[in-house]
Order: structure tokens, then sequence, then C-alpha cells
């Protein structure tokens, strides 16, 4: 590469909000059911009948909105998005188009070192603030839309089947301004909307299940350059992972292009995240024309002073708020407020737990370590921990009360994590509590002296150290039940 | 009296006062239709079996004493473009030929519940586009004065029902003037409502920001009968409005007069018109306008005047922008509301297609009509990208500033009056060969469409044919009453007219 290259990236974000009914019916939105379970005639788009507005999904809209710094248009209309294909049954999705529900926003994002650019269009700024780099990023617009039903095709069949279940599920389309330089700011960019979008219980932003679905406009420009490049805008991605290397393989492919002197296509994209590889599906030569225009059946919606103010007043404590509250109030350090605060159930679970009793940093312990490994393991995110705060903090005060020891602990806390038990009850149940018995440990411990004289030599002679291997036989001997601290009391008075 | 001489609101009362049995009146008007049908085929779908089942239930309900309302018993058609449960809905259109909806519009559900009896689905304008009923892939509809000639349309099958006695009322809708002219070619009342009196949900829309359901009746009295039970907010159409709920100097309510928002049509009923402010366009009265309708029209204003009116011509303007506007604005929603016959979900599907867009081609081409087509074509260019401003947007701007002329006239008058259409009823096959002749004869009722305003239609006389001529009474948006009154007021002075000259002769 001779000359030096910079990426501009827009990201164009589908986030499905979490009402209990579609947008323009009764009907539920929950997830899986039995193909067309979930319809009537108004979301299979049958003929007469009329699309009647969600007022949950205003809500939720504005709350976005207001939690990512937008103006509110105050009166705002639905505009039809016309084009033929099964899924969408009425051959015309209803969206904003002309006057979308918010406008002129930003967030603010945070990376390492290094992977932060200082400059962005619209005026405005990156700052530089300790060991991390925060950086804003605009939203041009959040606008309301309905989903779209599902094809099935039957291979053996030959056919293709459409199951109507999605469509009419409610929608916010998040349409940033081309400010990121890099996949690691797409990243974080993201990583913030879906913890805010989640502290507003607006949406579970699940990528896997497609509840935060990011299409991915790239460009890329001589470093410099004034003007933006050609951009192409890539389509099926539903990780992070995926996001980053189709951010990475794009750029590449567009510098390559560049380099060797051919032009990049306006086009939409598909990314293969198996083959590492995108693909063209449409050019901007047959790009269709959506003919939008305002949906007559729906009436403008007016957005007034006082709803505004309602909204806002029920917004609850976002990430950074809650983050300065637990480092004053708490004094856990600042790596644990970062992982505990970036999913709302986690922080809603430590502050319960907390409130019940526990040690703050005992129950960052716990939620750090084994919590994320079991995680970690079984491959799942933090909004799938189901047990209850109340037996975490039985579970703490077990380990303080030296009823049962931190090993026997680890055991619980694992059955506890997949079934939800009761720690108390369960311990006691499977008899693992800790035996206060003086005489029935006086007993074991003599029995392991008389079981490992080498060890016992080892520590007569002055290797201190050997002592641990006694404990440990001692523990195993009491099947973990026995207070490691009374153990080695006991082995040195012996000994 | 015959039992199909009665209106509709004599039939509900005798039947309810144990003098006629619903039966009976079933019988009546079933032996009409096997006595005309064949020769104006007014309905593409006749429902015996299921008047039937509905009669004996409507006539227990009656004889428990639940059923009180005004039209119970009464046997009524409805435009086979409102879903009925269970009964075929078709538009006139092949696409919809054996389409079942599972559900009823909520007008019908209205009518049902107000003890109606729905004998059947009338023909139409395939889509209702079109004047003449002549578009209806079933066939045309013959006007039963003169079957020569057309009845008018879309609700061409309605109307001829009424007049032809194959009913005693029959709903209609109304985009462009789909109520009135019909109503007027065959001297009928024919009455469209202020936008969102009536609830559009199941009214399969052509026209969504311009389509309302109204009725089609022998007199003024049933009009406003069966558009109080019609008119109300749905739930379920969020354009329809709650005019018990309007406040004066708000939502389009003149201050001072609250009494009009509601929805007592019935109580306009009177013979006054004593100080009323009539003004007729005189644009409307000028070329084009046919000299015997010209004549019977300003007739009727005289008959007006003497009874009190104050009557005088203006200028209204604009008047000629007012067809393209309507026909750009009217074609883009349709051209979006259409595509959902696709071939898909419900309706016809061509054979043998091949992959999916040949699939749609084929079905479109082959499910809809010429007319239907040249307006989706219509529609689909004036909503393109690059077009949408000059041809939509500005069609939009023309609407604002119609409606604005009228709210002029409507500071100095309280109706306006004119004709429904410029001529009597065309000969069969007439229009068809010059689409836009017979759009330019939308020209004095699509106003209404485009600015909300409630309209209607009354007979006032015949051309030297026989073939009835309609008075056209427009109101302001919400002004139902008004023109129902002034209505009311011209259709018994003619009665009386009619009835002294009898007298005489």
């Amino acid at each position: 590469m001779t000359k030096e290259y910079e990426i501009v990236i827009g990201l164009e974000v589908h986030v499905e909000l979490a009402t209990k009914t579609k947008i323009f019916c009764g009907c539920s939105t929950a997830f899986g059911g039995a193909p067309n379970t979930h319809t009537c005639p108004v979301c299979t788009g049958m003929p007469g009948t009329l699309p009647v507005l969600n007022r949950q999904v205003v809500e939720y809209a504005i709350a976005v909105g207001l939690a990512t710094n937008c103006s509110i248009t105050q009166y705002c209309k639905f505009d039809r998005k016309n084009y033929f294909y099964p899924d969408n049954p009425q051959n015309y999705q209803i969206s904003q188009l002309y006057l979308p529900v918010c406008r002129n926003g930003y967030v603010e994002i945070e990376t390492a070192e290094d992977n932060m650019t200082k400059e962005c269009s619209n005026g405005l700024y990156g700052v530089q603030e300790g060991e991390r780099n925060r950086k804003r990023i605009g939203i041009h617009e959040i606008h309301m839309e309905e989903d779209a039903g599902k094809l099935i095709h039957d291979e053996t069949e030959g056919s293709s089947l459409v199951d109507y279940n999605r469509s009419g599920v409610p929608l916010i389309e998040i349409v940033s301004e081309p400010d990121m330089r890099s996949a690691d700011e797409v990243i974080a960019y993201l990583e913030k909307l879906r913890t805010t979008i989640q502290y507003l219980g607006a949406s579970d932003c699940k990528l896997q299940e497609g509840s935060m679905r990011a299409d991915v406009n790239i460009s890329v420009r001589e470093k410099g350059a004034a003007g933006l490049g050609t951009r192409t805008e890539m389509k099926n991605l539903n990780s992070f992972h995926a996001i980053r290397h189709a951010i990475e393989g794009e750029s590449a492919r567009q510098i390559g292009l560049i380099e060797s002197g051919e032009k990049i296509v306006q086009e939409t994209r598909r990314w293969d995240e198996q083959k590492g590889m995108s693909y063209t599906m449409r050019s901007k030569e047959d790009a269709q024309d959506y003919r939008y225009f305002p949906d007559p059946d729906l009436v403008p919606v007016h957005i007034s002073e006082e709803w505004i103010g309602q909204i806002r007043a029920k917004q609850p404590e976002l990430r950074e708020a809650k983050m300065a509250r637990y480092k004053e109030t708490f004094g856990i350090p600042d790596y644990d407020i970062r992982i505990i605060t970036d999913s709302k159930h986690m922080a809603d679970l430590f502050e319960t737990t907390v409130a019940l009793g526990a040690q703050p940093k005992k129950v960052s312990n716990w939620l750090m370590g084994e919590a994320l490994r079991i995680l970690k393991e079984r491959e799942e995110d933090a909004e799938a921990i189901r047990f209850s705060p109340a037996h975490l903090a039985t579970l703490i005060a077990l380990v303080d009360q030296k009823a049962i020891t931190t090993t026997v602990a680890k055991e619980i806390f694992e059955v506890m994590f997949t079934e939800d038990i009761d720690p108390s009850v369960y311990a006691e149940e499977k008899g693992l509590k800790t035996v206060h018995d003086e005489s029935a440990l006086r007993r074991t411990v003599e029995q392991v002296i008389a079981d490992n004289p080498q060890s016992v030599a080892d520590y007569r002679g002055g290797k201190e150290k050997a002592i641990g291997y006694l404990v440990g036989q001692t523990m195993k001997a009491m099947k973990g039940k026995a207070d490691p601290e009374s153990v080695k009391r006991l082995l040195v008075e012996l000994l | 009296m015959k039992i199909l001489d009665h209106t509709a609101v004599e039939l509900s009362e005798r039947i309810r006062q144990g003098e006629i049995k619903v039966a009976e009146a079933l019988e009546a008007v079933f032996a009409q239709i096997d006595a005309r049908e064949k020769e104006l085929h007014c309905y593409v779908t006749l429902m015996r079996e299921n008047a039937w089942e509905q009669a004996d239930l409507i006539q227990a309900g009656i004889d428990a004493g639940n059923l009180t309302g005004p039209l119970a018993g009464v046997p009524v058609a409805v435009k086979d473009n409102m879903c009925t449960e269970g009964i075929r809905t078709t538009c006139s259109s092949k696409i919809l030929e054996h389409f079942v909806p599972g559900y009823s519009a909520t007008a019908v559900e209205k009518l049902r519940a107000a003890g109606a009896v729905i004998i059947g689905k009338t023909n139409m304008d395939e889509f209702a586009m079109g004047s003449t009923t002549e578009t209806s892939y079933f066939g045309v509809t013959k006007n039963p004065h003169h079957t020569g000639y057309v009845p008018g349309g879309s609700s061409g099958g309605s109307a001829a029902a009424v007049a032809a006695k194959e009913c005693f009322a029959a709903l209609g809708s109304d985009t462009g003037g789909s109520v009135r002219q019909p109503a007027s070619h065959c001297g009928v009342v024919g009455m469209k409502p202020t936008y969102g009196t009536v609830s559009r949900y199941g009214l399969i829309a052509y026209g969504s920001s311009l389509d309302q359901i109204g009725p089609l009746a022998k007199d003024v009295r049933d009009c406003a009968t069966i558009l109080e039970i019609l008119a109300g907010r749905d739930d379920k159409d969020s354009t329809s409005v709650d005019r018990e709920q309007m406040i004066p100097g708000k939502d389009g309510v003149k201050s001072g007069e609250a009494l009009c928002a509601g929805n007592d049509f019935t109580k306009a009923l009177q013979e006054d018109v004593q100080g009323m402010r009539i003004g007729i366009p005189r644009d409307y009265l000028k070329d084009g306008l046919d000299p015997e309708v010209r004549t019977a029209v300003l007739t009727a204003a005289e008959v007006l005047g003497q009874k009190g009116a104050f009557v005088e011509e203006f200028d209204l303007g604009l008047v000629k922008y007012a067809i393209p506007a309507y026909y750009t604005i009217a074609s883009a929603e349709a051209s979006s509301n259409l595509e959902r016959f696709d071939g898909i979900k419900y309706g016809y599907r061509a054979a043998e297609a091949g992959d999916l867009h040949a699939m749609y081609k084929k079905t479109r081409a082959q499910g809809f009509g010429v007319e239907v087509k040249r307006r989706i074509l219509l529609g689909s260019f004036v909503l393109s990208s690059g077009y949408y401003d000059a041809y939509y947007l500005k069609a939009l701007r023309v609407k604002a500033l119609i409606k604005k002329v009228f709210d002029e006239a409507f500071a100095k008058y309280d109706v306006i009056l004119g004709p429904v259409a410029p001529t009597t009823a065309p000969k069969l096959g007439e229009s068809l060969s010059d689409p836009l002749k017979m759009y330019l004869s939308d020209i004095y009722t699509i106003s209404a469409n485009l600015t909300g305003m409630p309209g209607i239609s009354v007979p006032c006389g015949e051309d030297k044919a026989g073939l009835p001529i309609g008075l056209q009474l427009i109101g302001d948006c919400f002004q139902e009453k008004k023109i129902l009154r002034a209505a009311y007021t011209y259709e018994q002075a003619i009665k009386a007219d009619a009835g002294s000259q009898n007298g005489r002769g």
C-alpha cells in the first residue's frame, strides 16, 4: 500500500421493540409460536383492513431518542415504502421517511487508546480522558417501522411458505452519521446502543436472535481527503465478530480496488461469515424505487411537550449515571463496575443482592468470577442469569458465617446458577455444612498424620510448605466440610 | 300500499308494529329481483339463504322487543367492496372473484346490529374505478329507468337496486362521487358524509384519503336514518372521528355550531330553510353542463328560494384544477392500496407462471381490468422518484388551495348548490371509449372528496329521455345537518307540488 487510507463507517441499526403487541394490530409479538398463529387480518394484509398505531411503540422510540440526545419530531408521520415481496403482505412496509420520530442526536463512545481517531464529521469532537478515548457518534435519525414476515423454503416440496408471525412486529431503525473510523468504534457504538436500549427496557437487543440488526455502510478515502468515497452497504451481520470481520474485509477489498485503479460500485453486499467474504446482492442500478408517500390510513402523530416530559420523567438511570453512583457508593473497582453495569440485568442483580445485606465486593466477586465463568462456558450472556438475588445473598451469608467453606460455596453456586435453589436448604439437605465438631476433626487430622509419614517428616524437617499438603488431605477426607483455618491450627498443634 | 313501495323507515315501522313480517318483505324483494335482475344485473352475489336465516333471527329479535331501531327488518344491499364475513367480496374484479373474507366491515356490522337484512352484494366498477359500472368484471348494470343507459358508478349496482326496488336501501362508497353520481343517474338519494364519519374498516380501499361509505336510499329520511346508524368513531380506523366528542372552535367544527357535530342526523329533517344562505358556483353552470340539467338544478334552487332560503350565484374558482389533483392523488393511493393483490395470499393467481416475478406480473396482468391497470400505472408514475414533487406533492398543494376556496365560500354560505353530473346517464358503451371524458364528468363531485366535505344528491327532475337528474348540496365539514335539512325541505316541497298537481289532474 503506497497511500494511507481511512475507513468511514455509518450504521443502520434495526432494533425490535419489547412491546407485547404488534405495531399496528393487537397480535402478540412473542418469539416462536407455530407459523401464522400470531396473526390477524391486519398483519396479514387482508383487503379492507387498516393499521392502528400502538402507542407504546412511540413511547419506546421517544425514550430511545431522549437517551441518545435526539430532538423529538412533535408532528411525525408514517410513510409507505412500496416493494413487492411475499414476506411483506401488503407489498408496502409502513415506515417513516419524511418526518421520522427522532432526529439529530448523538451518543458518546469509549474505546481503548490508539483505536480512536479524533476528527469527526459535522463538528462533533473527540476527547481523550485517562486511558480511554471518548468520542461522539452522531445519530441522523430514528424512525419507527414494521417488521416483515419470514419465508420458509421447503426444499423437498420445491415450494416456499410464509410465516407472518413477525409481520408487524415493531422496529426502530437508528441511522448514524458516517462518524466511525474503525471496527472498534463500530463495536463500541453498538455496545453503547445496546446497553442504553436494554437499560430503557425498550428491547432485549439480541444480535443472534435478530432483535438487533446492523447494516454497515463503508467507504474508504485517502487520509486527509475531504469528500467521502463511494460506499457499499453490508448486510447479514449477526454477531460482533461478523461485523468486525466484514469491516476489515470490505475496507481491504475497497482499498485493493482503488490501488489497482478500479472503481468501487455503490451496491449492497451480503457478508458470508463462514467464508469470510462478501457478495453483491444488488447494485445501485437495480435499486428499487420505493415510491414513498405518506400513509393515508394513519393520522399524523402529535407528540406534546407534556408527553415527552412524562417519558423523560420515567427514564431509568442509564449506565453512565449508574457507574458514577457505584463508584461513589459501593467502593468496588472500576473494572468491576464496567463489567457489572454492562448488563442492566446484572446490575439489578448486584444492587438487589447488596440491598439484602451482602457486602458489595463479595457480590461483585461472585458475579465477576463464578457467574461470568459459567456464562462463558455456556456461551450465554448476562441476560441468561436466572438465580434470585436472595439466594446469592444467602450463599454469601453462609460463607461469612463459616457455615460452608468457599469450596462448597462454589459447588452450591453452580447448582444455584442452573436451578435457582436456596443454598441454605440445599446445603442442609446434602449435608454440605462445615463440621464444627472439634473431636471429629481431631480424629481425621490424626488419621491424616498417620497416613502421610513422608509429609510429616518433611514438615518436621523444616519444610513449612508440607503443611499445605496435609491441610488439603484433611479437607479431602472431610469432603470439604471443614474450616481450613481450624484444620491448620489442629495440624500445627498435633505435629 | 305495496310492500315494495315503502321507504326503509316506513317498512321497518310496519314490521315493528307487526303489520308486515320480515319474511314478507324479503319475499317481496326477492320476487322483484327475480323479475328484474336478469335484465338489470344490480348484484354480483345474492345472499338468498343467508338472508332467510338473518330474517328469522331478526323477526325473533323484533318480536322479543330487542330490535327497536328504525332499520329493523329492512332488506338492504351492500356494495361489493365492503367485506362480509363468509360471503365473497369481489370488488367486481377477477382478482377477487373467489375471495371470502373472515371478517365484516364495521359499516356492515352496524347494519346487522340495527336489524337490517343484508340480501346481496351489489355490482360496481372494478375496485370502484369508473363512473358507469361498466368496468365490472362481472358485466354491466343497466339503468332501471332506461336499460340502454348506464346507472352511473362506481356504486351503480347499489343505485340501480334501490331504483328498481330490488332492495329498500343500499350502501355505496364515494371516492370521487361514486355514491352521489349513480344516485343522480338512477333517481334516488345518495349521500357522502364528511370524511371520518363512517369507519372505513373492511372497505377495500381505492383512495384511502378520499373514500367514504354512504347510503343510497329512496328518500332523504332513509338516508339520514342509515347514516345515523353507520356513523361513529371506530377503534379499527384511525381516520374515523368521534363527532359526539368534538369541540366547537376546534376539531374542524366552527364555534357556535356544536349541534351540527353529533350523529343525530334525523334531527335535521325539518322543513325549514328560512334564512339559510345557499350559494351556486357560477363555475358549475358554465360550458359542459347539459342545458336540461342546468334548468332542473336552477329550478330546484328557486324552490328553496321560495321556501325562504337566500340563494345567489358566486364565483368559486380553481374548479378546473380539481380533476387533475383528484386523479393524481386517488391513483397514487390506489397504486399502493392494490399492491396486496399479488396472487400470494388470496384471490386469483395465474397458472404456471414460473418464478415469483413472472407470477406477480401474470397474476396482475390477468387479474385486473384495463381501467384499474391504467390508474395503477398513473399512480405509480406520479409517486416515482423524480416525479413525486412535480405531481403528487403538487396535487396535495392544489388540494389545500381547493379547500381554501371552499372555506371562503362557506364563510358566506351554509350550503353550496349545484349539479351532480354534467349530463344525465350516458348510453351503455359510450364512456369506455373515452376515459378522459369519463374523468371530466366527475368535476362537480370530486371537490367534496378532496376537501372531506359532505354532499348529497337528491332527484330534481328528468330529461326528455326520461332519465333522472340530480341536485347536489354540499356542506362544510361536519355540517351534514344543513344539507340534510335543505334536501329534506326541497324533497317535501316537490312531493307537495306533485300531490297538488295530481289533485288538479
